[in-house]
Parts: C-alpha cells; structure tokens; sequence
C-alpha cells in the first residue's frame, strides 16, 4: 500500500505536467484551464510544505496535535488571489479574441478562416 | 507629529490605496469624459489622484530624508512580534524604490491627465492601486507578503497595459498576463519550498535560517531560490526571459509604458532582497546561489537590449528594448556582488528609470507631431517643434547611451570601477561599454531620421506644438537625470550607503526580530501541539 | 585664480543660451554675441598669460563626484595655455567669416549656440587637471561636432557624414574613458598633477599595456589616424567654417593634444614610440599621397590636414625632447595655415558654387586678393622657406635623421619623411594651380565670381599674415609660448634650441629643396602625364568598410531580434518552464555534496479511497490530454481536478481550504462555461508533432520536479513558526480556528492585499468589457456551433430556492468562521454563486437590469465600500495608537448563533465579504452583459 505522501506528491506532479501542457497549447482557452490546473497543483503544494496531518484540522479545543495551519492561510490567499486572476484572464481572453477575430495565442488569423 | 511618525512605513500604502477606493466610491465617467456629470467626476477624479501622487511623492520625500539617519523603521503590522506577524522595514533602499516611482508617479499621471485617462474605465482608481501595490513590495519583509502585493502591483499593471484597447494591446496584453500567472505560479512554488525548508516567512529571519540549513537539504533551498530567480528575472526582464518587454511597451499608452519603467525595476529589488542578501554572502552552504548565472545571463541581457535598439523600427520599441539594456546593466552590478557594485547599480537604477519613463513620454509628443508616421524611423514631414523635442531627445539619448556629462555616464563609470578586480572585468567593461556604443548608434540614427530627414514635401502635420503641460511632464523626468549628475555625489553617497546597509545583517536582524538579534530562535520543531517542542 | 572655470563655463552656458535666444530675433545679432563671449573667453585666459610665461602651473579644484575621482578640476599650463589661444582665437575668427557665410536660411542662433558649445567642450578638454573631466568634455566635442556637422541635416550626406563622426570619435571616446579609469586605478588617482610624478612607476605596471592601446584609441579616433581616418573626409559634409574650426585647427588636434598632455605619464617607453611614431608616420605618408588625388577642394584639405596630424603624432611618439619642441610649433603652424585654405575654399565655393577642382580654373585674374592669401597659406603647407610650415618641417627632418622606428632604420625614415613632403609639396601646388590657373574655367555654377566682401576675407588675410610673420621672427612671435608649451608637454624643460630660418646648409634643408623639387616634378607629371583630372579614386575606402560593418551589424541585430523575439507565446513560455527546470535542477546537480534524498518522517499510509481518487484523478488527467479540444468537456474535467483537490484538502485536515476551493471552484466553472459561450466551442488541432513532444517533454520534467521535491519535503520532518500561532490565537487572537485567525488577524494585511486584488481585477474586468457587446452567431467563422443552453427550468426553481437559504448560510458561515472553517470570504463566494444562480436561472433580461445604464457602477461601489470598511478597520487602531489592523476583541454570547465574536477582526472580514460579492458579481455580471443572443438566427459565416 503507498503512502499518503506518495500519493499526494506524485498527484501534484502529475496535474502539473497536464497543467503545463495545457498551458503550452496554441488557444487562450486552453491556456487559461491550464493555468487553472497548474493553481490546484500549486495550491496543493503549498498545501503540503505543513506536511502531511490525518483528521486534525487546526481549530482549538480539541486535544491532540493540529495541523500546521500557516500553509493553510498561504493556500487560502493563494486561491482567492488566483480566482481573481482567472476571472480577469476569462474576459481578456473574450475581449482579445473579439478585436483580433482569433483567440489564438499569438492572434494569428484561424487556418480555415478565408485570407482577406 | 507622532501619528504620521509612528505609522511612516505603511503611510505610502494606505495613502494610494484610500485614494483608489474614494475613486471607487464616486464613480468614474462612464460614458461621458466630455459634459455632464461624466465629466465632472473625471475632473474630480484627476484632482485627487494628482494630489494624492503629489502627497505621496512628499512622503516618499520625507521617508529618505529619514532612512538616511541609517536606522531601520520597522512596523509591525497587528502589531504581531517578527517573525510571527508581518512586517514593514524601511530602510534606505527600500525608501530609494519608495521616492523614484514616486518621481515616476507624479509626472506620468500628469501627463495622463492630457486626455488618456478618458480612454478607459476607472483609469485613476487603477493607477492608484498599482501605486500602492509598488509600495507595499518595497516596504515589505515578509516573503509572502512580498508576493501579494506582487498580485496587487501586477492586477493593476495588467489592466493598464491595456488601457486603451485595440488590438494590438489585447494580443500582447494576453501574453503578458499568461506569463505572469505563470511566473506567480513558480514564485509560490519557490515561496513555500523555502517555507518548507526553514519554517519562516520573514526575511530578516530568513538570512538567519538559510545558512543553518548545511548539507544535501540546503539544495532544495537553492532550487527555491533558483526558481524565485526565475520571477523576479522575470519581472526585470532578465534574458531568456526578456521578450515580453518590448512588444508590452511598446503597445502600452505613453502614460502607462512610461510607469512600466518602475516595474521591472520591482524584479531587481527583489533580486537584490532574496538572492543579495538572504542568499548572499553569509548564506553558508547557499552562499551566492545566483552570482554563477545572474553575472551572465545580465550581461547577455545588456548586449541584447543593445542590439535590439539598434534593430528597432519604431522609437517606442527603440526605447523598450533600451530598457531591457538598462535592467541588464544593473542586473549586472548586481551579479558584481560587492557592496561598490550594488550602490553604483542602484544609483544606475534609478536613473535609467527615470530617463527611460522620460523617454516614453517624449515618444508620443513626437509621434503626435509626425502626421501619419506617427514614430516610425522613417523620413516623414517635419515636427512642430524640432528645437524643443530635439534637444529633449538628444538630452535623453545623450544620458541613456552614457555620454557625459549625464547621469547614465557617471552611473556607468561607477560600474566600470566597481567591477574592476572581479574576475569578469574585462568582459564586464567589454559589455557595457560595447552596449553604450550600440545604442549611441542606435540613437543616432533614429534622432537623424527623425528631426533632420524631413521631407519638405509632405504636407506638415496639422498637430500643433505639444501642450506645455504635456512637455513638462516629460521634462520633469528627463530634468531629474541632469540633477542625478549634478548632484552625483550625495546621490552616490546614499546608494553606496543602501548598500552598505543591505549587507548588515547583524543590525537588520536586530532591528526586525529584537535585541537577540541574530541568536534569535524563533522557530520550533513542529509536532502539531501548541508550544510543543520548545526552544532547542 | 577661480575664474579657470569661468573660461569654460562662459561659453557653455551664457553662449549658448544667449545664442539660442537671440537667434530667433536678429540674423548677425548672434554671431556678435558669441563674438563677444569667444571675447571674453580669451581675454579671461590671456590674463592668466603671464604668469604661465614665466613657468608657473594654475590649479583650481572643485569637488564634484570625489567618490568616483570625478572633480571638477582645471589646470592651466603652457601646454594649455596654447591651445587655449589657438581655440579662442581661431574661434573668434570663424565666428566672423560665418556671419559672411552663411546662407539666409542656415538658423544663426542654432549654428551659434553649436559653435559655443563645441568651444566650451574644447577649452574644457585642454584646461581639465582631472582626466574623468577630461573624458567629459572629450565627448562632448564628439556630441556637438555631430550636430555641426548635420547642420544641414536635410543632405544625407551630411547625416551620413554626423553619424560616422560620431560613432568613430564617441566609440573612440568610449575606450579612451576604460583606459583612463584604468590609468587611474594604476595610478590612484584620476588628477594629471598627481599623476605626472608617477610615469615610471605606472610605465612598470602589468596593466599599463593595456591601458596604453585604449588610450591611444581614443587619441587615434579623435586624430583620424590610420586605420580610423575616414571619417574625417566624410565630416567636410559641414559648413566650411565648422571644417575650419573643428575638423582642421581644434577638435582633431584633441587626439595629439591628450599625447602631448600625457606623454611624461604614458611616453617614453618602447611600446609608446613603436606606436604612436609609427602610426604617425604611416598616416603622414599615406594621407599625402592620397590628397594629391582629391578633385574636392575640401577633400584634398581634409587628407592633407590628416597628414599633418600624422606628422605631429610622429613627432611626439618620437623619444627626443627636441620633437617636441617641433610638434607643438607644428600644431600651432598648422592651426593657422590650415584654417585659412579652409576658408578660401569657403570662398571660392562660395563664389563659384563649386569645389571641384576639375571645373575651377583661372580664378586669378577674378579674385586677385583671395589668390594671394591662398598662396600664401599654400605656401606654408608646402613647407616653403619664409613661411612657418617651413620651420615646423624643418625641425621635423631633423628629428627624422636619428628617429627609428620599430624595424624601420632611420634611413627608411627619411626616405618616407621625404617622400611625403614630396606629396605634400604636390598637393599644395595643385591647390594652387588648379584653381587659379590652369586654364579658363569651364561652366561653373556660378558664372561670374568675384572677390568677396572684405570681412570675409579679413580673417584669412590676418592668418596669412600670421604665417609669414612667423615664418620670418619665430623667435619673436611664438617663441616663448612655444617654449612652455614643449615644457609642459615633457614635464620638464626642452634642451636648448633655435627657432630662426637660416640654420646654415644642413641636411633639413637639403631635405627641405629635394621635397619641393620632387613634389613640382611630381605635380607636373601627374597633371600633364597621367591626366589628374580623369583620375577615379580606387573603390575600396575606410568609409566603405565602416558602413559595410555597420550595415552587418544592422543585420546582426535584426536577425537576432527576430530571432529572440519572434512573437510566440507558446515559445515564451517554454523558455520560461525551461529556465525554471534547468535553473532548479543546478543545485541538485552540482550542489554540495549529495542531492538530498527521501526523508526520514514516519510516513501516513493511504487508505483504499485515497488510492481510488489517486486513480481518479490520473484518468481524468490523461482524459484532459485527449479531450482538451473538445472545450465543454474540457472545463468539466477541470472541475474535477479541483474535486480532487478539495477532497485531498477534506482528508488531510484542511477543512477550510476544502470549502473555499469548493466554492470557487463553482464561480470559476460558471465564468469558463460563460466565457466558452462567446468562444468557439472546440480548438483546431494545430501544434506540429514536434512542437508537441517538446511540450510533452517540458511537462514531464516540470511534474516530475514538482513531485520529486513534494516528495523530499513530505518525508522531512520540520521545524515551523507555526507553534506560536497555536499558542497564541485563542488567548491573543480571540479564535479557535487557527487558520482564520491567521487570515484576519495573524497575516491580516496579507488578506487586506487579497481583497484588493480581487477587487481590482472586478474593475478590471470592467475596464476590459467596457462598451463590448458580442453577438452570438449561431456559427463560428469555422462553422463550429456556438452553444447557448437556454436556462433550464429545473435550475431557475433551484435559483428561487437557493437564494434565501445561502444567504442564511452565509450569515452562519460569515459568523462562525472565526473558530469553525468559515469566514467572510466563503460566505461572500456562498452568495455570490447563489445570486450568479440566481442570474443564470433569470438570464439576459436580469443582467441588464443589473447594469442598466450604471454599467457595472452598482458593484464597483460595492467593492469600494468593502475595501472601504477593511481600510478603516485597520487604521481604527491608529486611535488607540496601535499599527495598522490591531485587533481588539469580546466574546458575548448570543442565544442559537452561540458566542459571537464581536472582534474588529469581524469588521475587517465583513469588508472581505462585501469586496468578495461586489468583484464577483461585477465579474460575472459584465461577462452577461458582454453576450446578447442574436437578433436573428443568422446563417453560416457572419
């Protein structure tokens, strides 16, 4: 049986590489769900650096050891901070793709699209 | 007066930051800039801001005069102990970053106010948040901290690279953000892994844990660094990872190109912060993480900015990629790793931003007067005012490729002396004066083209000279390199003085984490129970 | 004493700007004012003459940047004092004969302000003690002589011409500064009176080499020595008085004036002699020869003044004290004789509209006085007796008969000498010749030319006179300056000698008649025998192989740039990831000792469901990689990632984190579905195979990476701060849940920065969509359909319901967040989706409404004011004099909501609350408004 460790660290890896290859793809859209993939990876990671702590979450009152709850606030942040930068990256996205007629990266005119 | 003392070093935060949200609160123009109540709250919104910039520029004023005593300001923000809560450290370099986008600010956002900030929503309330996001960067100690106003800076810098619409911006301005969320991504990454390893944040208390950390683990603090390296190399526009300069200024309104000269100078604070003092020369095992490929990459940087001046078509560009050269050369001093270098980058620094912003400005005003050439180095019908822009040209272009008797030659001759004795030097002096030459080819033939090949022929534009207004914006700036020279030397004093105080750890720690100062154990083995483990 | 500077300073800042200002009123009126200043100038420095006469050395000194050794320090010596009078007067001259010049429309005060300028930087360069000073001024004359000579920079030969100047003499410029810096790091310190004691010593240091050849660069370019003599010729593209000024008397005399200053530091060794003579020598000889063959007035001036640059630097790289006696009576030889054929040829340009010599002819019957003058400035060039070109020759072959250098025996050395006498003498002569006989003139531009006006002449005339004064009375007339100027120049007295014509039959003078025979014969030969006028200059010159090499490089630099910055995002980003990989993987690779291996942390064994989502979450990975072009599914299996996520944040202890990933995760998939309605449905398959494996590659690396390292980390134990925040949120932060208490109180500020990020980007957004309407075709321009759903009726019941309760949710999130997972933002994000529900359930007409003619000011206020409260929150503590966002807080319990925590920190999370609903709904609200359905259903490509 693997580890928790190992799972969670070989997951992170893995959601990045997808994360990094979405994000070299040649439409914005896609772009943008990889940099989303590639903020769950980091969340996570982030995440992890308190290492690893079963059904102990960090709220007084229960005895016992907590987890280590400063990655937890940095994580928190961290989404929010990526939330809103999503949702900007969304509508440049639109607004790019409205005023070059393409939403490929570079805004070169789509292939099939007839030259004018 | 206690209330402005005690609170000095979160003033130049708060300040900009109320501002943006009284401009939120009131509303923009909306539809109507010309009449109306559109107007009106434009009016409005364009005095505040201005005041607001001209306040700031006085506090940034004041914040060096008081960094010049020598001592650290340290603000405990909550008024939580460091390392624990975050906190605010004013010291002569970060008061430095402090007053020169300041200098940058208040001329630009003037100079906005000729009629760019009605092309776009909420252009002040922007404007002002990104002034704040500078200033908490700059005051900050605290690395994750460092990171959100990062966000803060950079949010807003994505909305003003496209202020203005239209395609072009759109497309690049689409590049610029993906790389930055990519770059965010790494600097969270590197942030957490140097959590990982030393259990802080703060950077005072950081300098004190790299160094214990010996052996195989403290290469996983040098991957963090590396990877912050990365960012922050990034942010300056530092080669490879230059490219998305030139195209984003150049695309940008003259305003906001013109502000862009303070960002990359963000990255090299960062750098200097990180990778000169927490991974500097005391880091032990992670001494100089960076010196092997910050030197180089720096001085390819420099040539490269170099080159691609030499090859720009338009003057925009011409100057963008002079401020890629610019960021190499400091870069450079940086890579030098020693306290001489650091203050002749510094002072280097904040001339080249200011003559760069100066640059972009004076940019437009000739573009405007060139009919449909707009700034395109090609022979084209001859400006309103040849004597005026001319000469500001040629002043800019004179300080900017380092001729004397401008701030660009005194900073590059401090650079030449500061790297003599490295092991590079040779190379150093070859790079740096072989860049200087470049450009003063460069500029030369974009000067001649555009103020002596004038063809008669053409009809003139039918642009009228420049607004005063307008020009003195642009003359502010290009006015402070002639003061940066004429009064060199206290300016190099403080520099080399910034320096000086960077590389006192001893004193920095004591200052942030108290009178144990450098024994100070502010970290614990974690077993998950309050207090458990307790000080080894 | 103190006026030293005011002699530089004069016509740098008065001249200039009062030449600038009068220039727009009065066409004379500036050539009087600089007239004056030039005046002045001289005047301040003559009354200095006296004491420098008689030996003495004038110091001032004013600190500027003494850090760096840049001081503003000035000397004036015999050396100095010499050019100074050459400068000033020469000066004032010019000015003269360009207020006759000129054309109406030259602007005077441009020119004016130019010359002064230039006049300032020269006596700067000769009067600075500091040699970083020294540099200064150096490029300044480079600067202002670019401007002179683009004056009229409508000719693209004169912009050719400024921009070769420039870059010769300011790159030049650029390598005299390393070799100055580095001279004075030899040395240690930049002040010429502190260094001349020292020239042994630094002649002896390893660096001195080096030192030497940078130097010598600059002096070399300045001088228009070989192989950088080019431009000099091109420079002639000026107006004939800045040719007379600059590119004849001064600037050029910089190069030999800097030999001259630091031949007792720099002079005297072996390497100095073989060079500086050498060079000398080479270009003495080849200009020579060259200038007989220039049909150009102008152009035989400009090589033949080359020629005598070479001639001056070969006599001070020559080890005898007596060359430089020689050298500076040349230099001021030189000055005078040459400043007046530029001038004639001014004149003669002037009047004819010609400088061709093929088309000049018999000018002497037309203009009798000026053809004089000519001769008589000719005839010094020449070397002819009785003239002051003569003596400085004179001198100079007699220091030729001991000289050697390098290889060269003294024998050659004559030989060569002579030989460019010869040439000399033949180019002198045909300047004479072919202009003002040689036949009738043949249809010159200008059909009748006549003698010009007499003030026009006057300043040739009086240096005509001067060559024959001197030539007759050296002793007299310039003995004594040339005395103290050779003193200065070795640091110590000259040997004794005589300045007079007749020093009986010597070799010299035998040397002297040969030269002039030869060159008659030469001249007559080549005019009748070889049919001068047909001659064709040969194609390759300097100037062809400098634009070569500047065109190359043009070439270069746009090659590269291309190169680098090919406009790819995809290739931006992979230099990126690959900077990243690479730059984290050195320390592993090369980093002390081992790279860190597994830790040794009591790892957590996984139960079965761990591993089943472990599972999940690879399929929906590999799922992602082969559907990401079908867009919908794509979103969808993002959403399960971030499923995942929130799941692994559930079983490891992280409950707030699992709430507000959840919760967000909603919005963002409600903004992507939004955003994909405005987008085309499915991406093209485009990327090559290539480029595919490359990426594959770089997301392989950057996973494995990020995993090795969580891995590393994982299996460590560590060492935190977090232990205080265990111990100190109940009693000092007045909450259970850590992590909030962290959010709002602890790292508050990093919160305050978050919001405001969230909040700029929903103003941000509106800035973007600002006034963008979107019409949704039913199509894409590749016939791919763009989906709408229409709201189903299931989601708007689910909306009417949803709203009340989440709101009453959020209230008991919002209350209990601050010792249970909860907390201002969720709750904010609760409401939001509930109201974005709300808003899809409603669709278009409720988006409207929500912006109907506000657009989007509602929210933006929203915004404004939750920032607004956390803003205030936090400089609340100013009142009690604690920093920023100190909290203060009390516990009253309050029946069903438990104990309440009325804390500040509550405020403050109240602010995050209302900035969360106001930039969400301002996001997702203009993202509404941006789509409208169609008016009509439209057919295939819009």
């Amino acid at each position: 049986m693997p580890s928790m460790e190992f799972l969670l660290a070989t997951g992170i890896g893995w959601v990045a590489a997808v994360g990094i290859y979405l994000l070299l793809r040649g439409r914005t859209f896609t772009v943008v769900l990889g940099l989303s993939l590639i903020g769950y990876a980091v969340n996570v990671f982030i995440f992890a650096m308190g290492r690893l702590w079963s059904g102990t979450p960090p709220i007084l009152g229960g005895a016992g050891v907590l987890a280590d709850p400063l990655p937890q606030a940095l994580v928190l942040t961290a989404i929010v901070i990526g939330f809103a930068t999503t949702g900007f990256v969304i509508e440049l996205a639109l607004r790019s793709r409205h005023e070059n007629g393409s939403d490929q990266v570079d805004a070169r005119p789509d292939p099939a699209e007839p030259q004018p | 007066m206690s209330l402005l003392s005690d609170h000095l070093p979160i003033l130049p935060v708060l300040l900009p930051s109320l501002t943006a949200i009284v401009l939120l609160l009131i509303g923009d123009h909306g539809g109507d800039a010309q009449a109306g109540h559109g107007h009106r709250r434009l009016l409005w919104a364009r005095r505040i801001s201005l005041g607001s910039a001209a306040l700031g520029l006085l506090l940034a004023a004041l914040l060096v005069l008081d960094a010049d005593g020598g001592g650290l300001r340290v603000y405990r923000v909550g008024d939580w102990p460091a390392p624990y809560g975050i906190v605010l450290v004013l010291d002569r370099l970060g008061a430095l970053m402090l007053l020169l986008s300041a200098m940058v600010a208040l001329p630009v956002l003037w100079y906005a106010c000729g009629g760019w900030d009605a092309h776009g929503r909420y252009f002040h309330a922007i404007f002002q948040f990104q002034l704040m996001g500078l200033a908490g960067a700059f005051v900050t100690g605290d690395l994750f901290n460092l990171f959100v106003f990062f966000e803060v800076l950079l949010i807003a810098s994505y909305v003003l690279a496209v202020h203005g619409l239209g395609a072009e911006r759109l497309r690049v301005g689409v590049h610029y953000v993906v790389m930055n969320l990519a770059a965010s991504a790494l600097f969270l990454v590197g942030m957490a892994l140097l959590y990982a390893g030393t259990g802080t944040l703060n950077l005072a208390d950081l300098a004190l844990r790299v160094p214990r950390v010996a052996g195989p683990d403290a290469a996983l603090l040098q991957a963090a660094a590396m990877l912050l390296l990365v960012v922050f190399g990034f942010k300056a526009a530092l080669l490879p990872l230059s490219m998305w300069l030139p195209a984003t200024y150049a695309a940008a309104t003259a305003p906001v190109a013109a502000l862009f000269a303070i960002m990359t100078k963000v990255g090299v604070y960062a750098i200097l912060r990180v990778h000169g003092v927490v991974f500097g020369a005391a880091a032990g095992d992670s001494a100089y993480t960076a010196a092997p490929v910050l030197l180089p990459l720096a001085l390819a940087t420099c040539l490269a900015g170099a080159l691609g001046a030499l090859a720009a078509q338009t003057l925009q560009r011409l100057v963008a990629w002079l401020t890629v050269a610019s960021v190499g050369t400091v870069l450079a001093a940086l890579g030098l790793f020693s306290t001489a270098a650091w203050g002749a980058g510094l002072y280097y620094m904040a001339h080249s931003t200011l003559v760069v912003a100066g640059l972009f400005l004076l940019t437009e005003l000739v573009a405007a007067q060139r009919g449909d050439a707009a700034d395109r180095l090609v022979s084209a019908s001859p400006v309103a005012q040849p004597a005026l822009l001319g000469l500001m040209l040629l002043l800019a272009a004179a300080s900017v490729a380092g001729l004397p008797p401008l701030s660009g030659f005194i900073g590059k001759l401090m650079i030449l002396q500061a790297s003599s004795a490295h092991a590079l030097q040779a190379t150093v002096w070859a790079v740096v004066l072989g860049a200087g030459f470049l450009a003063l080819v460069g500029l030369a033939r974009a000067g001649s083209v555009l103020f002596w090949n004038v063809n008669q022929a053409l009809p003139r534009s039918g642009a009228s000279g420049a607004s005063a207004s307008l020009v003195g914006a642009a003359l502010w700036l290009l006015g402070a390199s002639v003061l940066m020279s004429l009064l060199a030397a206290p300016i190099q004093r403080y520099t080399a003085d910034a320096a000086a105080q960077l590389l006192d750890r001893a004193a920095y720690a004591r200052a942030v984490l108290g009178p144990q100062g450098e024994a100070t154990q502010s970290t614990r083995p974690y077993r998950g129970t309050p207090g458990s483990g307790g000080a080894r | 004493m103190q006026t030293l500077p005011l002699i530089v300073l004069l016509p740098l800042l008065l001249g200039t700007v009062v030449c600038l200002w009068l220039g727009r009123r009065a066409r004379q009126a500036p050539a009087w004012a600089a007239a004056a200043v030039t005046a002045a100038a001289l005047a301040l420095l003559s009354s200095h003459a006296p004491a420098v006469l008689d030996g003495q050395t004038l110091l001032t000194q004013q600190p500027w940047v003494s850090a760096i050794g840049l001081d503003a320090n000035f000397r004036l010596d015999g050396l100095a004092l010499m050019f100074g009078w050459m400068i000033t007067v020469v000066g004032l001259l010019v000015i003269l004969y360009a207020a006759y010049y000129l054309g109406p429309n030259d602007p005077p005060g441009r020119f004016y302000a130019l010359i002064m300028l230039f006049m300032a930087a020269m006596l700067g360069v000769v009067l600075s003690d500091n040699l970083l000073l020294l540099v200064v001024f150096w490029e300044l004359t480079s600067v202002s002589s670019f401007l002179l000579v683009g004056y009229w920079g409508q000719r693209a030969d004169a912009r050719a011409g400024a921009r070769m100047a420039l870059a010769v003499t300011g790159g030049g410029g650029l390598a005299l500064l390393a070799g100055i810096v580095l001279l004075g790091q030899i040395a240690g310190s930049y002040d010429l009176s502190a260094m001349l004691s020292h020239g042994p010593a630094i002649r002896e240091d390893p660096r001195y080499p080096v030192a030497l050849v940078l130097i010598l660069l600059g002096c070399f370019t300045k001088s228009a020595q070989l192989p950088f003599h080019f431009w000099l010729p091109e420079a002639m593209a000026a107006p004939t008085p800045v040719s007379a000024y600059l590119h004849s008397a001064t600037m050029v005399k910089a190069g030999v004036f800097l030999l001259a200053r630091l031949y007792p530091v720099l002079g005297g060794s072996a390497l100095f002699e073989l060079l500086v003579a050498g060079v000398g020598l080479a270009t003495m000889l080849f200009a020579a020869y060259v200038a007989v063959f220039k049909h150009d007035l102008k152009g035989l001036l400009a090589y033949s003044t080359i020629s005598h640059l070479g001639l001056i630097t070969f006599l001070i790289g020559l080890d005898s004290p007596l060359s430089a006696v020689a050298a500076v009576f040349h230099i001021l030889n030189h000055a005078t004789f040459k400043a007046a054929l530029f001038m004639t040829a001014g004149i003669i340009d002037h009047e004819t509209g010609t400088r061709d010599m093929r088309r000049l002819a018999g000018l002497w019957r037309l203009m009798p006085w000026t053809a004089t003058l000519a001769m008589i400035s000719a005839a010094a060039m020449a070397g002819v007796p009785l003239f002051n070109g003569f003596l400085s020759k004179e001198m100079m072959f007699d220091e030729s008969l001991q000289a050697r250098v390098g290889p060269l025996g003294s024998g050659t050395v004559v030989v060569l000498v002579v030989l460019a006498a010869t040439c000399s003498v033949a180019y002198s002569l045909r300047f004479i010749h072919d202009v003002f006989f040689n036949g009738e003139a043949k249809s010159l531009p200008k059909p009748h030319p006549h003698e010009p006006p007499l003030f026009m002449k006057l300043p040739v005339g009086l240096l005509a006179v001067a060559c024959l004064l001197v030539g007759v009375l050296p002793a007299l007339t310039l003995g004594p300056l040339v005395q103290v100027a050779a003193a200065a120049l070795l640091g110590a007295e000259p040997p004794p000698y005589r300045l007079a014509i007749w020093h009986g039959v010597n070799a010299p003078l035998l040397m002297s008649l040969l030269a002039m025979a030869c060159g008659v014969a030469f001249y007559f030969a080549l005019q009748h025998g070889y049919k001068l006028h047909l001659h064709h200059p040969r194609g390759w010159t300097g100037r062809l192989f400098y634009t070569h090499a500047i065109d190359g490089l043009q070439a270069f630099a746009a090659r590269l740039t291309r190169r680098l910055e090919n406009g790819s995002l995809q290739s931006y980003l992979a230099w990126m990831l690959a900077a990243a990989v690479l730059l984290a993987a050195l320390p592993f690779l090369f980093g002390h000792g081992a790279a860190p291996a597994t830790g040794t942390r009591t790892l957590m064994n996984a139960p079965p469901l761990a591993l089943a989502v472990w599972l999940l979450l690879i399929a929906v990975g590999v799922a992602l990689l082969k559907l990401q072009r079908q867009r919908y599914v794509a979103v969808v299996l993002t959403g399960a990632v971030g499923l995942v996520a929130s799941t692994a944040f559930i079983a490891l202890s992280a409950p707030d984190l699992a709430l507000t990933q959840l919760s967000v995760d909603v919005v963002s998939t409600v903004m992507l579905l939004m955003g994909l309605a405005l987008l085309p449905q499915r991406s093209p398959r485009e990327s090559p195979l290539p480029r595919r494996w490359r990426d594959a590659g770089l997301a392989a690396l950057g996973g494995v990476g990020m995993a090795w390292i969580s891995w590393l980390m994982l299996t460590r134990d560590f060492d935190s701060i977090s232990w205080y925040f265990l111990e100190q949120a109940l009693p000092l932060g007045g909450g259970t849940n850590v992590v909030n208490v962290i959010l709002v109180d602890f790292r508050g500020y990093d919160t305050f920065g978050e919001i405001t990020v969230l909040g700029i980007a929903g103003v941000g957004v509106l800035a973007l969509l600002d006034g963008l309407r979107l019409r949704r075709p039913e199509l894409d321009p590749l016939g791919r359909p763009w989906s709408y759903r229409q709201e189903s009726l299931m989601l708007r019941r689910a909306a009417r319901l949803v709203l009340p309760m989440s709101l009453v949710v959020a209230v008991y999130i919002f209350w209990r967040g601050h010792n249970q997972p909860g907390g201002g933002f969720i709750a904010g994000l609760v409401v939001a989706v509930a109201l974005v529900l709300q808003y899809m359930a409603l669709g278009q007409q409720r988006a409207e409404y929500l912006l109907h003619g506000q657009a989007g000011r509602r929210f933006t206020r929203w915004v404004g004011i939750g920032l607004g409260i956390a803003w205030l929150t936090g400089v609340g503590a100013f009142a009690f004099g604690k920093p920023f966002l100190t909290s203060a807080h009390g516990h009253p319990t309050v029946p069903l909501l438990g104990e309440l925590p009325l804390a500040t920190a509550a405020l403050f999370d109240l602010g995050v609350f209302i900035t969360v609903v106001g930039a969400t709904l301002l996001m997702l609200s203009m993202l509404g408004a941006a789509s409208r359905p169609p008016p009509r259903p439209l057919r295939g490509v819009p």
